[in-house]
């Protein structure tokens, strides 16, 4: 459940953006997370609606855009798909993956009112 | 900020992500593209099929010049932003002293407080050593360490599963560590959250128990991923097992191929002094490295 900690997070970045924006009501958070992530989302979303009580994000709708899991190929020498982090490169089968992309764990934009 | 739909300008390009649509079909209307660069949908602009742009489907369900309040604010902020500020702190706090800090995770009953009581004992001449525990209840395992002689402070999360750089911060304001000692950071024992924490630490160290199932690198792989070793502990008790050592070193380097494995027992005491030796390297690598 560390999902509740992320969403701690994700409400102190926006009660510090409020101040430093000017605004004092979140419409819709948009989060992007990756597939590596290490994120349920569904406990997400149960901890998001958790925390944002009392906060500017309280009316809040949490968006969650999910981005692909890609690594290099050493072998290879090109990016790659992978869903997961033991994957082997579909195109060689060499574990030799550094993992490029799916790591995100961001808060990408509030659409917020004033 | 756009006015006629509230879109930030500044989140037009150069998210550095995919996105399926971009609204970059031309039209000779009087009004600017609107470069969303998302995958998300937006509900106040829609593209239908023939790539008309249909305004008003926003939660207004209208659409009046200057009359939107609403705008959208880009932040691109990594969620564990703070934990990481807090990390960096860490991170310069123990360069400052010449410490070499390891963070030590696995399951419940791998045997890390062992480990670590027996590292502490047999060490206690050849460096000095500080150890934060971190468990959600109970001082149990900080009194087995400063049993042994070491400064050791716990750190209970209540009900967290994982210690965080800001409780690690606070830990160190009680424990005083010496310069140029070795700090252990016992984790909460969970292979799942302390993973995405960094505690400011310069390796994290996975210990998987014999006992266990093999295939735990694969079934938790972020954790495998984000260590630098791996320990077999209760390596004494293979004949007894039918743990296959190979197949669970293979899983290993399918997460992380880099990863390096080391086979021991705290109990019978095989394996430590290769353990000692890494700790011991770690440690003089820490006094000569200045931060930048």
């Amino acid at each position: 459940m560390h999902e509740l900690s992320l969403c701690e997070g994700i409400i102190k970045v926006i009660e510090d953006q409020a101040v430093a924006q000017n605004f004092t009501k979140v419409e819709t958070v948009w989060l992007e997370i990756g597939e590596f992530a290490g994120v349920e989302l569904d406990a997400l979303r149960f901890g998001f609606d958790a925390v944002i009580k009392g906060t500017v994000a309280e009316q809040a709708k949490l968006e969650i855009i999910t981005t692909e899991g890609s690594a290099w190929c050493m072998p290879c020498g090109e990016t790659v798909k992978v869903s997961s982090r033991f994957d082997a490169c579909p195109q060689c089968g060499s574990h030799q993956l550094q993992i490029t992309g799916g790591d995100e764990l961001r808060i990408k934009e509030l659409e917020v009112n004033d | 900020m756009c006015t006629v739909c509230g879109c930030g300008t500044a989140s037009v390009e150069g998210h550095g992500h995919q996105h399926s649509h971009a609204h970059d079909h031309t039209h000779d209307h009087g009004h600017h593209h609107h470069h969303h660069g998302h995958d998300h949908d937006h509900d106040h602009i829609e593209t239908d099929e023939k790539g008309d742009i249909h305004f008003g489907k926003g939660l207004g369900a209208t659409h009046v010049p200057g009359m939107d309040q609403k705008r959208i604010v880009e932040i691109e902020q990594n969620i564990l932003g703070e934990n990481d500020r807090y990390a960096m702190a860490n991170r310069s706090y123990f360069a400052e002293r010449d410490m070499f800090v390891l963070n030590l995770v696995s399951s419940p009953g791998s045997g890390k407080t062992t480990l670590l009581t027996r590292s502490i004992t047999d060490c206690k001449d050849r460096f000095s050593m500080a150890v934060i525990e971190g468990d959600q209840q109970t001082s149990n395992d900080a009194e087995r360490i400063r049993e042994t002689g070491v400064k050791a402070t716990q750190v209970n999360t209540g009900k967290g599963c994982h210690l965080d750089a800001h409780m690690v911060g606070h830990a160190l304001e009680h424990l005083e560590p010496e310069e140029g000692s070795v700090l252990f950071i016992e984790n909460v024992g969970n292979l799942v959250c302390p993973a995405a924490f960094d505690l400011g630490e310069a390796h994290k160290v996975a210990i998987l128990s014999v006992t266990e199932g093999e295939d735990k690198p694969i079934k938790y792989p972020d954790m495998f991923h984000a260590a630098e070793i791996m320990i077999l502990n209760k390596v004494d008790l293979l004949p007894y097992l039918n743990f296959d050592v190979e197949k669970c070193i293979d899983y290993a380097r399918q997460v992380n191929p880099k990863i390096k494995v080391m086979q021991l027992s705290a109990t019978s005491g095989e394996g430590l002094e290769e353990w000692f030796g890494w700790i011991a390297e770690g440690l003089e690598a820490a006094k000569v490295k200045k931060p930048a």
